[in-house]
């Protein structure tokens, strides 16, 4: 299988010249296929920017100012309410606590998920790329394969484990289903990282008396901080952005920002408050965002190798 | 001299076999246990909760004259073709006009891209809100004198899909564009040269010489999306719950639903394996062409 | 005592068997050179011996021990690789003692031993810098120098000089004879190219998909090459194969179309039939010209054909008998092309091989 068609995860020391514009030379002085090329490339930006304008002018606005029904339009009267409301006390369901549980709940599902996740898949990277034994390849196979099958296919048999695991419902259950899911992607982004290293390097440590956990964590470890970086972004967007997990094996109390997020927005009964709503999706999207202008290129290389996460 | 023999091999590098044990037990018990189990539970009459009593294809009898099931099942093609379609076009444009040696390509593309990283709950609220017909651009537009301006997708029931498809496609175009501008710029720099001294144009040169050269990219990149186009679910349920009706249901939600709200486990099952089915039937072909074409190459 | 002992080795990988029933002794304090063209299975056997493979058969004695299922670190061997693998994070000392601190060494030992080999090679002042900052040729010092630390017997050398320029490898050739001369330590080097195996050897074995063709002393191997594959390997510009035949009318000869050389005081290995097919190989080397040609034992005139000048000699084609035929002249010598040239050699110089098994006779 074409595992090796989405490896892009080594770090080019410098440019290679495959990775520049391809195209037509362009031409000094500007001439109508120019302006009609920066035109499109302009009208889709305001496209794709839009949205984002929109949801910042309303969560701006007071609700008299929305309902004159003009999204477009700046605030008159900026107004910082909607923010403070989504934050702490907007509803939730049966609380009216805002936001901010959701924030933390994501926080305490998002940090130990990475962690458990990247360890475990970078060892499997490891193992799968350096130490190859019987079976190995068959294993990895099936893992990413796995990452294709819907996750509605298993996740009845899922509630069931956690459930005899003790852990349905709970912080380490979320945890838990984050982990498994993040293997392929992350067991492969690592395999591949490791497998493109020399292999010398690797021979010269086994002759230096390194073991499997020496080689590792002294030799490879230190050398691979770009795709440690890479993965981290991956996952920390990914389980951030996560819904039906986090809504179907955190439990209530840890509903993640995104649980609560839609329950602010569409189970609340009474007057829709477009501003409050706007304000806490743009709260719930900053760190993802955050994640993404701060990273650039590595958000992109984790892009292109997540690829498989679809 | 003397002879050393093989050690067991089960007991060589144990390390690595012991590292990996919980991807073996995730690809064990995860992805092939709780995957058969699901199939197998799909023949069972189970209601609330998994049952023992084996009915054959009664579920999915059951699931197919299901109006709901239907109109989830016409929903997911409908949208997934034309998903497919809008974001690979866009996304190969956009692509092709980023790679044309223009000023601020990082921040045209760091625009495209950013909707990618966003959660599909954000992105359905904010274009539910968007496509408000009440206070959203219908009525934008409206007050700035055109009376008769409709843009009521969301509401008809219809056009839910098309609201849908504006979202998806916001969200998830600047990933294609990513993968096709590595695509793109994947092809040897040499074919450039000789389609300029052959003398043809540039649009022609994207579309017969490098697109047909981006056969593998394509169709990884179709994979990928198509796989996450069967998964939909988030999006629904943030931005129009199905609604209006029925109108907008699709699979995924059809299992969530019938798994955790309704109680009918079977139904749950039925349509998750059905699921399945569809994915096995876009991935083999893929698996068959890559298999085939490495054997080929040996 | 022998160094390494290495018993009927074999390694396959999956269907494809890379070595196939391999023997070969190497004796203490030699310096042995494996060469081969690439991919004959050069790496593989380093690579067995260093303990990083696993055997599909066979047995390895090392220092009279076996450890064909040793940790490559027990088995007392130091081995140095093409790409230099050195720990990118580490400094040169950290890369130095690495392995030492792996093998739990006491600390004035570590200091002692990664000293003096930093003396050895010249790299005392890199001690606290990143590979990253060094040049090829230091990091391969420092590669050597990984080896040199661990104390051992056994070093092994995987085409240690192939990633540097021209003039470095010569410098560094140089000076790994040096450091043997003084360490006398059992040596495998791996290499392709054959200037290096000339030089260093002691003894070289040649090998050829996966089997050693001929182990000797790099003298026997230049002069009495035991089949046309490792006469056409070795010496460059290669050994000139003329076809023809085998005769014993009167005396033993060499007869194509329009020659017939006799061979004299040919020093037949095996005695061949008459007429049997063979090739006589002569190095371009061993071919007088101009007055020194009259008087060997055969003698011809050619004419010139292509001249290549390479200022310390002219190599100068032509053909013999309508076959392909170059052979060297003194650089300084004047020769153009079309000119009509005596040429002449000892049939002794020269080699025999059978057409069909392409063994020497
Ligand atoms: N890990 C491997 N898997 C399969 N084949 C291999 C592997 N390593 C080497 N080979 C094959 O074994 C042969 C010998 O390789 P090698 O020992 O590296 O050659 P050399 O060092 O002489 O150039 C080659 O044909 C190579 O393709
Ligand atoms: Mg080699």
């Amino acid at each position: 299988m074409t595992v090796e068609s989405y490896e892009i995860t080594r770090a080019k020391p410098s440019k290679s010249s495959a990775k520049e514009p391809s195209g037509a030379k362009p031409l000094r002085r500007i001439n109508p296929t120019r302006i009609m090329l920066y035109s499109v490339l302009l009208v889709a930006a305001v496209y794709y920017l839009l949205p984002l304008y929109v949801m910042m002018m309303t969560s701006l606005k007071g609700l008299p100012e929305i309902r004159l029904g003009n999204i477009f339009a700046p605030p008159m009267e900026v107004t910082f309410a909607p923010w403070a409301k989504a934050w702490d006390t907007a509803c939730t369901g049966l609380y009216c606590e805002g936001l901010k549980v959701g924030f933390w709940n994501s926080v305490r599902i998002t940090i130990p998920s990475v962690i458990m996740s990247i360890t475990i898949a970078s060892v499997n990277g490891y193992a799968l790329s350096n130490w190859k034994f019987k079976g190995s390849e068959v294993f990895f196979t099936i893992l990413i394969f796995g990452s294709f099958i819907p996750y509605q296919v298993m996740l009845y048999p899922l509630v069931i484990v956690t459930r005899e695991l003790g852990i349905f419902g709970s912080l380490q259950g979320v945890i838990f289903i984050h982990t498994i899911f993040g293997m392929p992607i992350l067991t492969l982004l690592f395999r591949n990282y490791f497998a493109a290293l020399p292999e010398e390097l690797f021979k010269a440590a086994r002759v230096d008396g390194a073991g499997f956990w020496g080689i590792f964590l002294k030799v490879l470890v230190p050398m691979s901080a770009p795709i440690f970086v890479v993965a981290v972004i991956l996952q920390v967007t990914g389980i951030w952005n996560d819904f039906l997990f986090g809504v179907i094996f955190a439990g209530v109390k840890n509903f993640p920002m995104t649980v609560q997020l839609n329950n602010i927005v569409n189970t609340t009964q009474g007057v829709k408050e477009y501003n409050v709503n706007m304000a806490a999706t743009l709260l719930t999207g900053a760190v993802p965002l955050a994640v993404y202008f701060f990273s650039g290129r590595f958000f992109v290389r984790g892009v292109a190798a997540g690829a498989v996460k679809g | 001299m003397s002879i050393a023999k093989r050690p067991n091999p089960l007991f060589r590098n144990l390390n690595a076999k012991i590292a990996a044990l919980p991807m073996i037990a995730t690809t064990l018990v995860v992805f092939l246990g709780c995957s058969i189990w699901t199939v197998i539970y799909s023949f069972s009459k189970s209601r609330a909760l998994p049952v023992n009593e084996f009915v054959g294809f009664a579920q999915y009898e059951r699931l197919f004259r299901t109006s709901r099931w239907l109109i989830s099942l016409e929903n997911i093609v409908i949208y997934g073709v034309l998903s497919l379609l809008i974001s690979f076009v866009i996304g190969f444009i956009l692509a092709a006009l980023i790679d044309q040696k223009i000023r601020f390509e990082d921040t045209f593309r760091t625009i495209y891209l950013y909707p990618f990283a966003l959660s599909f709950i954000v992105t359905g609220i904010v274009w539910q809100w968007i496509l408000n017909p009440s206070l959203g651009i219908q009525e934008t537009v409206r007050s700035w004198g055109f009376e008769n301006f409709t843009f009521d997708l969301i509401a008809n029931r219809g056009t839910v899909l098309y609201a849908l498809l504006i979202a998806g496609i916001w969200q998830g175009t600047g990933f294609v564009m990513v993968l096709m501008l590595a695509g793109i710029r994947g092809v040897d720099r040499e074919i450039w040269n000789a389609a300029r001294i052959d003398g043809i144009p540039v649009w022609k040169t994207y579309l017969f010489v490098i697109v047909p050269m981006m056969r593998g990219v394509m169709v990884t990149t179709l994979v990928i999306v198509a796989a996450g186009i069967v998964k939909l679910y988030d999006l629904v349920v943030a931005m129009t719950q199905g609604g209006p009706g029925i109108a907008s249901e699709v699979p995924a939600k059809y299992v969530y639903d019938f798994m955790f709200a309704r109680a009918n486990v079977g139904q749950a099952l039925a349509a998750s394996t059905v699921m399945l089915t569809t994915v096995l039937i876009i991935l083999i072909p893929w698996v068959y062409l890559e298999y085939g074409k490495k054997k080929a190459q040996r | 005592m022998n160094s390494i002992s290495i018993r009927d080795l074999s390694l396959k990988f999956g269907e494809a068997t890379v070595l196939d029933q391999l023997n070969l002794d190497v004796a203490e304090g030699e310096f042995l050179v494996l060469l081969g063209a690439s991919g004959c299975g050069k790496s593989t056997l380093l690579n067995c011996i260093a303990g990083l493979l696993d055997l599909s058969e066979g047995q390895i004695i090392i220092n009279g021990t076996n450890v064909t299922w040793a940790e490559p670190k027990d088995r007392g061997i130091g081995m140095v690789f093409q790409s230099y693998a050195l720990y990118p994070q580490m400094t040169v000392r950290g890369n130095l003692t690495f392995g030492l601190k792996n093998a739990k060494v006491p600390r004035e030992d570590i200091e002692h031993r990664v000293n003096r080999a930093a003396q050895m090679l010249q790299i005392e002042p890199l001690l606290n810098r990143k590979p990253g900052q060094l040049s090829g040729g230091q990091r391969q010092r420092v590669a050597i120098g990984r080896a040199l630390v661990r104390d051992v017997d056994v070093f092994l050398f995987d085409e240690p000089l192939s990633n540097l320029d021209a003039k470095l490898r010569a410098e560094l050739r140089v000076e790994l004879k040096r450091l043997h001369q003084k360490l006398r330590n059992t040596m495998i080097y791996v290499t392709h190219d054959q200037v290096e195996a000339m030089t260093l050897a002691d003894r070289i074995a040649i090998m050829r998909d996966g089997v050693i063709q001929q182990l000797a002393d790099p003298f026997t191997i230049y002069n009495q090459p035991v089949n046309k594959y490792v006469a056409s390997f070795i010496g460059s510009p290669a050994m000139n194969f003329l076809d023809g035949a085998y005769g014993i009318d009167e005396q033993p000869s060499f007869t194509s179309n329009n020659l017939d050389i006799a061979l004299g005081r040919y020093n037949f290995k095996t005695r061949a039939e008459d007429n049997r097919p063979i090739y006589l190989g002569i190095r371009p080397e061993h071919v007088h010209v101009g007055n020194a040609a009259q008087e060997q034992p055969f003698n011809s005139d050619i004419s010139v054909e292509v001249v290549e000048p390479m200022g310390s000699d002219t190599l100068v084609w032509t053909s013999l008998d309508n076959q392909p035929f170059h052979f060297r002249m003194d650089g300084q010598a004047t020769v153009n092309v079309g000119d009509r040239l005596p040429i002449g050699f000892d049939p002794v110089k020269a080699s025999l091989f059978d057409k069909t098994s392409e063994l020497r006779l």
